[in-house]
């Protein structure tokens, strides 16, 4: 029975901070040694969840069918919460889902991949994502990146055809972050290198090949996400010498983590033909090591939104915003960030589809469409008593009707940006708007919609999550 | 058959404390401030007031959420008092309860209220406060000048103004303001600006400026009002009636149907219309010697100009810069300095405007005073502008 990947979602936050800015910051302590590139990093209302959520809706728009989700990071907003279930209500699955939250190592997304690959027969969206906090100043603040992947696992393999796969289990401590703990504390590299990379992945990539009859030379694409030197050697010494390496946007994202390594084979997918072996390596206390073989759907043309993401970057060179929205500084955000900002659970639970989903209602008398639905029709030539058939706002693309800049109200991104937007078709929303610069929005500007994070109740450990517009960029 | 409330209470004695930064007093030393100066002009006993309304709008200044701190502060003799709050439009709703009070022939005499102390709760600004269980999940965590800077946005897209334009019509509200409030030893800001001032200030919400947006104040007012019979057994020859009160409130159609562009403010001119039947003006522009609106943001004031049909649609800016609405044009607004300039302690802000407006109407105006006008409108917003609380009152001198 055919296994594989039919569909793959890619979503980059769109800051891009320059590494030499925080070399910059940094240079009276550290010589600046060729900081290159920029790293990706998120909004401050941004987490591995919002991130998922971005990169399962590209993963659903061509195959929306799936029966469960999976949700692999390290970086999992809830420890005691079901994140994928917060995932899956946001996606605009049904309830009738199984999901799961999976995480405790860098390997979580290519095991949970390989698990889904080898297993039941249902179709699943799998979803890897990472906003990892690192130290100011460490060497992980200027390699990591915040992004997330996601993709459709089942029986379509349009994209790639699953052929085999070989994991090992190696109490290898390359680098770790303990429960309580904020940061990973990272070893040495080259005893990472020649110790891990140098023999238990050369020798899972062997194992794998000769277990699914495959010549080391005919592997076309390689899947590591690890330094050029270190994935290099790897090439060498297991003996691929036809395979090229997947590109691995450390000049451009940085790594993501969970996610790296389904970042780099969306890359790897975007240039193959039809028909050409791709090796995915998951690296952590282990390794997992796949085989794919490109789908019909390679044609050495780009087959995911991996471009898209790549482009919709902006440089940054504010190195304080970029520690400010990663929690990694505290500003005074004065009096008006004191709002107690407790969450009523019984009342969220009675709009959890409305508020997760961002679910409208569509009048059954008039057919006006509103939100947030109510029992009476806002229509004012209506106003009927009559049910209103939900309707999910998400992927309606709206207009602004009136908006602001708002330096006064509390926001971690100052302005505040918000306002009055219509949808087209109907529909209208007072609503937040996220990832728009000052200046940007003009009334009648084309918006989308995106899941971030509402506000954060600081008092109870809590932060909830709801829909904003932003500017629908071409 | 309903008859309307025109002519059927007249008020008797109106106190206002001083607006501002009184630092000083307390909630109840405000109140005692605004009454004892009604009382006086009244020429009653405090023991004649039969029932009481309190407008409070912010309950967290050790005033609470009852009657009692009116009925505590005056020592009232533990006649009913009712407390109310409706946004901004709360004093306008305090007086709205006393003098319906009157009208109904329950009581003779009563009193409405209205106070804020504002500047306790430590805010550059109106405090913040939770919006709701349900609101707090999904709506814009907004500020007032963020909510009503919308207005400007969509009302420049509408006329085809570029915001710069809009801008320094916006700034002439603001400078006659403050050329009003000068002359007015109560007002919270009494010094002059210029246009370039307002225009060159620091942003707070795009594209109201600090010169865009009002004073937060400290303050009091209140209103006793009776009947024109008892009016007239009190010695008041001329007196000031009340020729209309209306209140509208959204009912969500702003914020959620297409219906509305956000360039106006449909609650003032449903309304305006109401008020104006009510008090039976054919042409208000041409009828009424002053108004009071509520300038919370200078922006607020231009788009009401046209929702009271004051001046035509797209035309308020233009008014506006030719000085229809200046102490000496044609409509003389804000003859005291506005929520701008006066200040804006909330549940006193409606009882402020109707403290100038009868002021006026019996010429003890001083230097202000603008000659001898014989109708006045006060109009609040309260909210934000797409779900609101719009109050017009029109208030007449009866000569006899």
């Amino acid at each position: 029975m055919t296994r594989g990947l039919s569909s793959l979602g890619v979503y980059l936050p769109r800051r891009r901070l320059a590494r030499k800015a925080i070399a910059d910051a940094l240079a009276w302590r550290t010589q600046a040694v060729g900081a290159r590139g920029e790293r990706a990093y998120g909004n401050w209302d941004e987490d591995a969840l919002t991130m998922a959520v971005e990169a399962g809706r590209q993963a659903l728009l061509t195959h929306a069918k799936v029966s469960s989700v999976v949700f692999a990071s390290t970086t999992h907003p809830f420890l005691d919460r079901s994140n994928a279930g917060l995932l899956a209500e946001a996606l605009g699955l049904p309830a009738a889902l199984s999901t799961q939250d999976v995480g405790g190592s860098q390997r979580a997304a290519t095991s949970a991949l390989r698990t889904l690959l080898e297993g039941q027969a249902c179709a699943t969206l799998l979803v890897a994502s990472d906003r990892r906090s690192t130290k100011p100043g460490s060497t992980q603040e200027s390699s990591y990146g915040d992004g997330a992947v996601a993709a459709v696992v089942g029986e379509e393999a349009n994209l790639a055809e699953y052929l085999g796969g070989h994991s090992e289990n190696i109490d290898f401590v390359d680098h770790y972050r303990s429960a309580g703990h904020d940061h990973d504390y990272a070893l040495e590299e080259r005893w990472v290198r020649t110790e891990a990379w140098g023999v238990f992945v050369r020798r899972a990539i062997e194992v794998l090949l000769t277990r699914i009859g495959l010549a080391p030379t005919d592997v076309a694409r390689v899947v590591i996400a690890a330094p050029r030197a270190v994935a290099d050697s790897v090439l060498r010494t297991a003996g691929l010498s036809n395979a090229t390496l997947a590109e691995g946007f450390y000049d451009r994202v940085g790594d993501t983590g969970v996610a790296h390594p389904l970042l780099m084979l969306a890359g790897a997918l975007d240039g193959v033909s039809a028909g050409e072996v791709i090796l995915l390596i998951g690296f952590g206390q282990g390794v997992d090591a796949l085989a794919f073989r490109a789908g019909v759907d390679c044609r050495g043309q780009p087959v995911t939104d991996l471009a898209t993401a790549l482009a919709s970057g902006v440089t940054d060179h504010a190195y304080v915003r970029f520690l400010s929205h990663a929690g990694a500084l505290e500003l005074d955000w004065g009096m008006r960030s004191e709002r107690d900002a407790r969450t009523a659970h019984s009342a969220h639970y009675r709009k959890h589809i409305v508020l997760n989903g961002f679910t409208g209602g569509r009048c059954t008398v008039c057919g006006t469409v509103q939100f947030p639905p109510a029992p009476a029709c806002v229509n004012p030539e209506c106003r009927a008593f009559a049910p209103q058939t939900p309707i999910r706002l998400v992927d309606i693309p709206a207009k602004a009707k009136t908006y602001t800049e708002d330096w006064l109200a509390y926001s971690p991104a100052p302005p505040l940006v918000y306002g009055n937007v219509a949808f087209d078709g109907g529909g209208n929303a007072f609503i937040e708007f996220t990832d728009v610069d000052p200046g940007e929005v003009s009334v009648g500007a084309p918006l989308r919609f995106v899941f971030r994070i509402k506000d954060v109740d600081r008092a109870r450990g809590f932060h909830r999550y709801f829909w904003k517009a932003t500017l629908r960029r071409s | 058959m309903a008859t309307g409330i025109r002519d059927k209470v007249a008020i008797v004695g109106m106190g206002c404390s001083r607006f501002g930064e009184r630092w000083d007093q307390g909630p109840d030393d405000l109140m005692v401030e605004a009454f004892g100066e009604a009382l006086k002009d009244a020429g009653i006993e405090r023991d004649r007031i039969e029932a009481a309304w309190l407008g409070v709008f912010y309950q967290e200044q050790s005033t609470s959420k009852s009657g009692l701190p009116l009925s505590m502060a005056l020592r009232l003799p533990n006649i009913p008092v009712t407390r109310v709050e409706n946004l901004c439009a709360t004093g306008t709703e305090a007086l709205r309860g006393a003098v319906y009070a009157v009208a109904s022939g329950a009581v003779d005499i009563a009193l409405a209220m209205g106070v804020e102390k504002l500047k306790d709760t430590g805010f550059g600004g109106l405090p913040e406060r939770p919006k709701g269980t349900f609101e707090d999940l999904w709506q814009p965590g907004f500020t007032p000048p963020g909510a009503f800077a919308q207005l400007g946005a969509a009302y420049a897209a509408r006329h085809g103004l570029s915001i710069d334009e809009l801008r320094r019509a916006m700034a002439h509200v603001s400078v006659k303001s403050h050329a009003n409030a000068v002359d007015n030893p109560k007002a919270h800001l009494r010094n002059r600006i210029t246009t370039d001032q307002v225009l060159n200030a620091p942003m707070v919400a795009f594209p109201l400026g600090v010169f865009d947006c009002c004073g937060v104040s400290d303050g009091a007012a209140c209103a006793i009002v009776t009947t024109p019979e008892i009016a007239a057994s009190l010695g008041k020859r001329d007196h000031v009636s009340v020729k209309a009160l209306q209140l509208a409130p959204s009912n969500g159609a702003e914020m959620g149907h297409a219906s509305w562009d956000g360039s106006y403010t449909p609650t003032t001119r449903l309304a305006a219309e109401r008020a104006y039947r009510e008090a039976g003006l054919s042409d208000p522009s041409r009828q009424l010697g002053l108004i009071e609106v509520h300038d919370c943001f200078s922006v607020t004031e231009l788009v009401v100009m046209e929702d009271l049909g004051l001046s035509a649609p797209g035309r308020a800016p233009a008014d506006i810069l030719d000085g229809r609405y200046d102490r000496d044009g044609a409509i003389p607004c804000q003859t005291d300095g506005g929520l701008k300039c006066f200040g804006h302690p909330v549940g006193a802000s409606g009882l402020r405007m109707a403290y100038e407006i009868y002021t006026q109407l019996l010429g003890r105006a001083g230097v202000r005073q603008i000659g001898a006008p014989t109708l006045g409108l006060s109009h609040n917003l309260g909210g934000i502008p797409n779900r609101n609380v719009a109050s017009i009152a029109i208030f007449g001198l009866n000569q006899f």
